[in-house]
């Protein structure tokens, strides 16, 4: 049976059809999309993607608007039971004004948007997302964003990486991000929050595909 | 009845654009400024008997992150 995924698109949301057509190509069924303003998902998903993008015009602070929409509560609660999350860029955003994830993005360190293709490293490699990857690998993911600066406590970084939560981090510093942490895992593994595109690396047309590994391990061992 | 939430960054949280306003101001001349701090202000307009408790519980859950936020709630 092929992967049961869902894309959530919320007003200003941009990159929704990208990581559909990413979950596509890589698992080659479609996935399911779902409006904000739902209240309940599909049952049965194998995977929830919240796609980049702005939105609600980025209101407030990025991703809080969102995060309080009805579709929300459903993410959390299925989170909870251990259903997938992977939250790209503002879908990052909206997982950390959720609560689903600790710290919070903050404008980056340079005040400007920052838009390139940016090494990263993968920091570990035993999650569903990362298991594609070997620890310690560099790969080449697309970041565009303005609000990518990771910020979380001193308590809270040490215990991040004390659990091999950090996922990916940035080769160079890129946004001003503590640790160059470009990437996190909550605690039980299933929610993946990352600033980089790995949906925007996954046909040879991107100029790069070190993202579809990312979709790969996910898939193999979900689908 | 008017309620003002003022919202700041907390202490030790960059604030790019507090530095980027800081050296615009230097640059327009004005000299002895040492630090600049961009927050945010909310005004609600709220029913009389909104209680401590209730403005406390929004400015939790949504108009600050407690995360990298701090807020002061003050009624007019």
């Amino acid at each position: 049976m092929g992967l049961r995924a869902a894309v959530i698109t919320f007003p200003g949301s941009n990159c929704d059809r990208d990581m559909a057509v990413a979950l596509e190509q890589v698992s080659g069924t479609a996935p399911l999309r779902i409006w904000h303003g739902d209240a309940a998902l599909p049952d049965r998903l194998d995977l929830i993607a919240l796609p980049g993008g702005f939105s609600y015009g980025d209101y407030l602070r990025s991703g809080a608007m969102a995060a309080t929409s009805p579709i929300m509560r459903a993410v959390v609660e299925a989170a909870g039971r251990g259903v997938p999350v992977l939250g790209v860029c503002n879908g990052f955003q909206v997982l950390t004004e959720a609560g689903l994830l600790p710290g919070a993005l903050l404008r980056n360190a340079g005040q400007t948007f920052i838009c390139r293709t940016v090494p990263l490293t993968v920091e570990n490699s035993r999650s569903l997302f990362t298991a594609g990857y070997s620890t310690g690998q560099q790969i080449r993911i697309p970041v565009a964003h303005h609000d990518g600066n990771y910020f979380a406590d001193e308590d809270t970084l040490d215990r991040l990486e004390g659990e091999g939560r950090v996922a990916f981090r940035y080769v160079q510093t890129c946004n001003g991000s503590q640790r160059d942490i470009a990437g996190v895992l909550n605690e039980a593994g299933n929610v993946l929050g990352m600033m980089p595109h790995p949906e925007r690396a996954v046909e040879d047309d991107h100029g790069g595909t070190d993202g579809r590994a990312l979709f790969e391990a996910a898939i193999r061992q979900l689908a | 009845m008017k309620v003002r939430v003022h919202v700041s960054l907390k202490p030790g949280v960059l604030d790019p654009q507090g530095r980027a306003v800081h050296h615009a101001l230097e640059g327009l001349g004005f000299t002895g400024v040492q630090d600049v701090r961009v927050g945010r202000l909310i005004e609600l307009e709220v029913a009389d008997d909104t209680t401590d408790a209730t403005l406390d519980d929004m400015c939790r859950r949504l108009l600050a992150n407690g995360v990298v936020e701090n807020y002061r709630v003050e009624r007019v």
